[in-house]
C-alpha cells in the first residue's frame, strides 16, 4: 500500500506541475522566449493565495485571483522587453527579482494555512463530489481535473485566429509584420497567458502544501523547461500527440524521476543539483534543434 | 498612387560611419503601374523599398500613399495597405504551419484575430482555387507543413499569401534571387499573372535584367540613391536588355567597378 500511496502522491504533484508546464510550453517552445519570470510568477501566485485564504476568500475564486496576478507579472516582462527594448533573458530576471520582494511583501513572511481554513480539494463542492475518497485520492482526482481542464483550453485557444497568431509569432515574426499585426503584442500576450498559467500552478502547489515560502520558486524555471525538453522529445515522432499533452507526460515523468531519487536515500540537500543534472542530460541529448512552434 | 517626397536617409548618422544615401529623393508610382527597379548593389532600391514599408527610418521627407503621409506610422500598420515577398523563401510563411494554417493567417489579414476557430474550412476550396494558380500541385498539400516544401514552393505560397487579401501595393524585394533558375523563371511568369489577374500596383527589385524588361511596365535604374532611368509603356516597351546593360555597364566603370 505504501508504493500505491507514494505513487499516487507522485502523479498528483506531476500533474499540479504541469499547470506550470503548460506556461512555459507557451513562451519556450511557442514564442521561443526564455521566460524567468517563472521564478517570481509562481511564488506569487503561492503568496496571494496564502493570504486571500487566510483572510477567508472562496479556495476556486483564489485560484482565478492568483492567475489573475500571474497574468500582470506576465504583463511587466512583456512590457520591460517589447516597449522597453531589454533583452528577453534579462526582461525576465528584472521581474523575477523583483517579484522576490514584492512575494514578502505581499505575503509578510512565510506562511501555513491552518487545517481549519478549506482549500480546494477540502471545499464542500469537491466533498460532495468526491466525500467518499481519502484526502490522498482527492488531491489526486483534483488535479487530474485541473491539469485536463486547463490543457482542452490551451488547445482550445491555440487552435482560434489569436491562438494560431501566437505560434506564427515563434515560428516567423516577420510574417505577422507582413499581416499588419504588432508582434509585440502578441509575445506580451503570450507572456500574459504564460504567467497566468504559472501563478495558477503556485496557488494549487499552495493549497496543497497549506504553506508559501518565499525561496518556492527557485528552480520552478528549470523545472518547467526540463518537463518541455522532456515532453516535446519523448513524442517528436508522435506527431499527433499535441504539445500540451507532451508536456503534461513530461511533467509527471520529471516528478516520477524526482521521487525514484529520493526514494533510493538522495539526501533533500542534493535535489536541486540533480534537478540541474537531470535538465542537462535532458538539454544534451534531447533539444538540438530548438524553438518553434512544435504544435500541431 | 505612392509618392516619395523629399525623402533624406542617412545610414549611422553622427558616426564616422556616417553616408548620405538619400538627398531629397522623390518618386511617384501610379496605380496600376508595374515596377521593376534595377541596380549596383548599394543604389538604393531595397532601401527604398524598406522606407516605403517602415522597416527602417528616414531623416526627413514624407511616404504619400493615396495622398496620405504614412511616415510617421509603425511598419506593421502600413502592412494593412501592403503586401510583400522577400529574397528568402523562409521569410514569407511559417516553416511549422500547415499550408492550410498559412492560408488561413494570411487570409485574416486586416480583419481582427479573436477567439473564432483559426482555421474556416469553408475558404478550404478558395484556397486550393488560388493556390491551383500556381499549377505546383500546392492545392494537394494543405495538411503539409510548409518547412518541408522546397525554397521554390514556399516562395511561391509566399506570392498567393501576400495577395490573398486585398492590397494596394505589391512590394517584390528579389523575390527570385535565392531560387534556381528554373524555379525563378516559374515564379517571376506567376508573379507576372499574379499582378495582372488581381490587377496589383507592384514594386519590384531585381537584379535580372530580362525580369526588369520583360516584365512590368516601367523600369527605373537606381545609381548612388538616384534614379538614371525612367521608362514607362511605349519607351519600356523598346527598350531592350542590351540597352539597360549598357547604361548599366557605363555607370559601374565610373564607380570603378
Amino acid at each position: 500500500m505504501v508504493f500505491v500511496d507514494l505513487l499516487i502522491s507522485t502523479l498528483t504533484q506531476g500533474l499540479i506541475y504541469a499547470l506550470l508546464s503548460y506556461g512555459v510550453f507557451i513562451t519556450y517552445k511557442i514564442l521561443d522566449f526564455p521566460d524567468l519570470t517563472v521564478d517570481g510568477s509562481f511564488p506569487l501566485g503561492a503568496a496571494i493565495t496564502g493570504v486571500l485564504m487566510l483572510n477567508g476568500m472562496n479556495p476556486y475564486l483564489v485560484l482565478l485571483v492568483s492567475a489573475g496576478f500571474g497574468a500582470l507579472a506576465g504583463l511587466a516582462t512583456g512590457f520591460i522587453h517589447v516597449r522597453l527594448g531589454v533583452r528577453d533573458l534579462l526582461a525576465g530576471i528584472i521581474t523575477m527579482t523583483a517579484l522576490f520582494s514584492i512575494n514578502l511583501q505581499i505575503a509578510g513572511s512565510n506562511l501555513a494555512i491552518e487545517r481549519s481554513i478549506d482549500t480546494i480539494f477540502t471545499a464542500k463542492l469537491t466533498l460532495i463530489l468526491l466525500g467518499s475518497m481519502s484526502l490522498m485520492q482527492r488531491k489526486f482526482i483534483v488535479a487530474l481535473v485541473i491539469a485536463v481542464i486547463v490543457k482542452i483550453l490551451l488547445d482550445l485557444y491555440l487552435k482560434t485566429k489569436s491562438g494560431l497568431l501566437l505560434r506564427a509569432v515563434g515560428d516567423n515574426s516577420t510574417l505577422v509584420t507582413t499581416l499588419a499585426k504588432d508582434k509585440g503584442t502578441m509575445k506580451i500576450l503570450g507572456l500574459v497567458i504564460a504567467n497566468a498559467l504559472v501563478a495558477l500552478c503556485g496557488s494549487v502547489v499552495c493549497q496543497e502544501q497549506r504553506a508559501f515560502a518565499s525561496t518556492m520558486g527557485t528552480g520552478q524555471v528549470v523545472f518547467g523547461l526540463a518537463t518541455v525538453i522532456i515532453g516535446t522529445t519523448l513524442f517528436r515522432r508522435f506527431t499527433f500527440v499535441k504539445g500540451t499533452t507532451a508536456v503534461l507526460v513530461g511533467s509527471i515523468f520529471y516528478k516520477i524521476c524526482i521521487q525514484v531519487a529520493i526514494s533510493l536515500g538522495l539526501p533533500a540537500n542534493l535535489l536541486k543539483l540533480v534537478m540541474a543534472v537531470l535538465f542537462l542530460v535532458v538539454l544534451v541529448l534531447g533539444d538540438k534543434k530548438k524553438g518553434g512552434a512544435d504544435y500541431a | 498612387m505612392l509618392e516619395l517626397k523629399n525623402i533624406t536617409k542617412i545610414y549611422n548618422p553622427g558616426q564616422i560611419t556616417e553616408t548620405c544615401l538619400f538627398d531629397k529623393f522623390n518618386l511617384t508610382v501610379n496605380d496600376g503601374q508595374f515596377v521593376s527597379i534595377v541596380g549596383s548593389n548599394g543604389s538604393g532600391k531595397t532601401s527604398m523599398l524598406n522606407i516605403i514599408c517602415g522597416s527602417i527610418p528616414i531623416e526627413g521627407g514624407e511616404v504619400l500613399v493615396g495622398g496620405k503621409d504614412i511616415a510617421k506610422m509603425k511598419d506593421y500598420q502600413r502592412y494593412r495597405s501592403i503586401g510583400r515577398v522577400y529574397q528568402n523563401p523562409a521569410m514569407g510563411t511559417c516553416p511549422n504551419l500547415t499550408m492550410l494554417e498559412n492560408m488561413s493567417l494570411a487570409d485574416n489579414k486586416g480583419k481582427v484575430f479573436g477567439l473564432s476557430f483559426g482555421i474556416n474550412k469553408a475558404r478550404e476550396n478558395y484556397y486550393k482555387e488560388q493556390l491551383s494558380i500556381l499549377g505546383l500541385g500546392l492545392e494537394n498539400k494543405m495538411d503539409v507543413k510548409l518547412g518541408s516544401l522546397s525554397g521554390g514552393q514556399r516562395q511561391a505560397a509566399a506570392l498567393i499569401m501576400s495577395t490573398l487579401t486585398p492590397i494596394e501595393f505589391l512590394i517584390l524585394d528579389e523575390h527570385t534571387a535565392a531560387l534556381d533558375p528554373k524555379t525563378a523563371e516559374i515564379i517571376m511568369e506567376l508573379t507576372g499573372k499574379v499582378v495582372k489577374e488581381k490587377n496589383i500596383t507592384a514594386m519590384m527589385v531585381t537584379h535580372n535584367l530580362r525580369y526588369a524588361v520583360e516584365y512590368g511596365n516601367r523600369i527605373i535604374m537606381m545609381d548612388k540613391g538616384g534614379i538614371v532611368l525612367d521608362n514607362s509603356e511605349e519607351e519600356k516597351k523598346k527598350l531592350k536588355v542590351e540597352d539597360v546593360l549598357e547604361i548599366f555597364t557605363s555607370i559601374s566603370i565610373e564607380c570603378g567597378n
